[in-house]
């Protein structure tokens, strides 16, 4: 698998969570992902800067283009400095909530993407990875 | 300070979001609407959304939020023009909006909130 082109953008106010899910509709364009795919990674985009804004207390998104074989992936690394995510498991239960959202977040984010990794240490950050496969 | 505007048309409030909005845009959205039902008396309002090309949680629950608000406040809200591209996403993402009244267009939108009105439905 190789990885090429990859770059970052800083989430560090709200106005960036709308910059990044700009940023990721247009590489999902770029890479000729159907609407209903680009929308989907969007939406995954979107909750992912938000939580790293929210809980993370700011991070940045980094992309990469994938290509496995005669595969094409878009993948998007959400990392912060938080204080991170004491028990994963729970946090990727459908309906639980930090308390500010629909606790559909991080569930959710899962089904609208192909992959989905998580990295979580309390007292150092966490780092959410996803891709979507053309 | 950024603002979506609200327009008055009869007795119903329409509202057309053509931005990507923002979180703190949303939370103004709701507040200036919830103003707005108040002052002056609307009992139907119309939120076009079909500008947006995405619909995450946090807006979910602000159209969700709206909606509950507004009928306290005695006001019936339909969301009109989601793309199917935004619904497949939200109902994957696990919000499927219940309590939210929704209509394909801008016109059958307009038809639910009238035939409310003259069914004796609102503004009792």
């Amino acid at each position: 698998m190789t990885a090429i082109n990859a770059d970052s953008l800083p989430v560090l106010c709200e106005q960036d969570v709308v910059l990044a899910r700009q940023m990721v509709r247009k590489l999902a364009r770029e890479m000729s992902f159907s609407l209903v795919d680009q929308t989907k990674i969007v939406t995954a985009a979107s909750e992912l800067a938000r939580n790293a804004l929210i809980h993370g207390g700011g991070g940045f998104m980094s992309w990469e283009f994938l290509a496995d074989g005669s595969k094409k992936g878009l993948r998007l690394t959400f990392a912060d400095k938080g204080p991170g995510i004491a028990n994963l498991e729970l946090a990727m239960t459908d309906g639980w909530t930090s308390g500010t959202g629909l606790g559909m977040g991080l569930s959710g984010t899962k089904r609208l993407v192909n992959d989905f990794e998580i990295e979580s240490q309390v007292g150092k950050g966490t780092r959410v990875a996803i891709t979507r496969w053309k | 300070m950024e603002r979506i505007p609200i327009l008055r048309m009869g007795e119903f409030l329409l509202v057309t979001i053509q931005v990507d909005m923002h979180d703190q845009l949303a939370l103004t959205l709701q507040e200036d609407l919830t103003t707005q039902i108040e002052k002056t008396g609307a009992h139907g309002v119309l939120i076009d959304i079909s500008a947006l090309e995405m619909v995450d949680s946090f807006i979910g629950r602000m159209i969700a939020n709206i909606s509950g608000m507004s009928r306290i406040l005695d006001a019936h809200t339909v969301v009109v023009g989601m793309q199917p591209a935004v619904a497949i996403t939200l109902v994957e993402l696990g919000l499927s909006l219940p309590g939210v009244k929704t209509a394909l267009n801008v016109e059958r939108g307009m038809h639910y909130l009238r035939g409310l009105a003259e069914n004796g439905e609102v503004g009792r």
